[in-house]
């Protein structure tokens, strides 16, 4: 198995400036190697919405981004407050998001649904004050 | 139908206008992001309220062809800048979200 290219990137918590940067990186990446416009969207939904999650509940994070020459894994990882039931996280509509956040368009309770909705596979590992891990993998079609 | 073309014939003003050959192929309207971000698809104008700098990042990745932004709104300060660095078309229409949408719906019939 020949080694990935990978893109990594700190995500800043603090900045709502900037949050979405990384993202708007991988998609100039992918573009730039030749991917289809499917599989461009598709990255780009689900890491935008990781990316922004780790910005409005967990204060930022890492992600790393590894292209196979059959899939595009994403990681992205944290060490926020963590997800106390997945199962009701997943829900479409189900929102922690503080008022001053939902003023700027967020907190539709959309990110994880999308997320899945866009990737072939999708694992969440989280523990409650110590973090959260999500791996996400979109399938390059031959 | 062009972003050029949409903007003279529903005298949209330009607030960034990077690219205005780019071609109109649908409509989109929401503000929450997320929703937008799952359904908006690329060539769309995408109508919205939103003023926010995150607006930019998802019409970046969503590929919309513009931002059409209704009811008179202004982009917040430094917005505006970084729509045009990062190639994006933003015009508003003092028209609602509803009117203009209906507006825009009858060109691209
Ligand atoms: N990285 C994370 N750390 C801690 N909690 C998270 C994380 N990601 C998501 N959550 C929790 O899961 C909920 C649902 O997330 P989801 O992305 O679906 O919606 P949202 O971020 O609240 O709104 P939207 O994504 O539509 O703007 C969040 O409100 C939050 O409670
Ligand atoms: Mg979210």
């Amino acid at each position: 198995m020949s080694a990935p290219l990978t893109y990594r990137y700190d995500i800043d918590g603090e900045n709502f400036t900037s949050a979405g940067e990384a993202s708007v990186k991988v998609k100039k990446a992918l573009r730039q190697l030749g991917f289809s416009q499917d599989v461009i969207r598709r990255v780009s939904i689900a890491m935008y919405e990781g990316e922004i999650n780790m910005v409005i509940h967990a204060n930022g994070g890492f992600a790393e981004v590894s292209v196979y020459p059959d899939r595009i894994v994403i990681v992205l990882d944290d060490k926020g407050p963590g997800i106390p039931n997945v199962d009701l996280a997943m829900q479409a509509g189900y929102s922690t998001a503080p008022e001053q956040i939902r003023s700027l368009g967020f907190g539709a309770g959309m990110g994880l649904p999308n997320m899945k909705a866009n990737t072939d596979e999708m694992t969440i590992e989280t523990e409650i004050g110590v973090g959260t891990k999500i791996t996400m993998t979109v399938k390059v079609g031959t | 139908m062009t972003v050029f073309e949409l903007k003279e014939r529903l005298s949209l003003t330009p607030v960034s206008l990077p690219d205005p050959e780019r071609e109109v192929t649908g409509g989109y309207t929401g503000d929450l992001l997320s929703f937008v971000m799952g359904s908006a698809q690329s060539g769309d104008a995408w109508v919205t309220i939103m003023s926010n700098v995150n607006v930019i990042a998802v019409a970046t990745l969503t590929d919309v062809s513009c931002v059409l932004l209704a009811g008179g709104v202004a982009l917040d300060e430094g917005v505006a800048e970084r729509a045009v660095a990062q190639g994006i078309n933003v015009l508003s229409s003092p028209l609602s979200a509803f009117e203009l949408c209906s507006k825009v719906a009858e060109q691209l019939s």
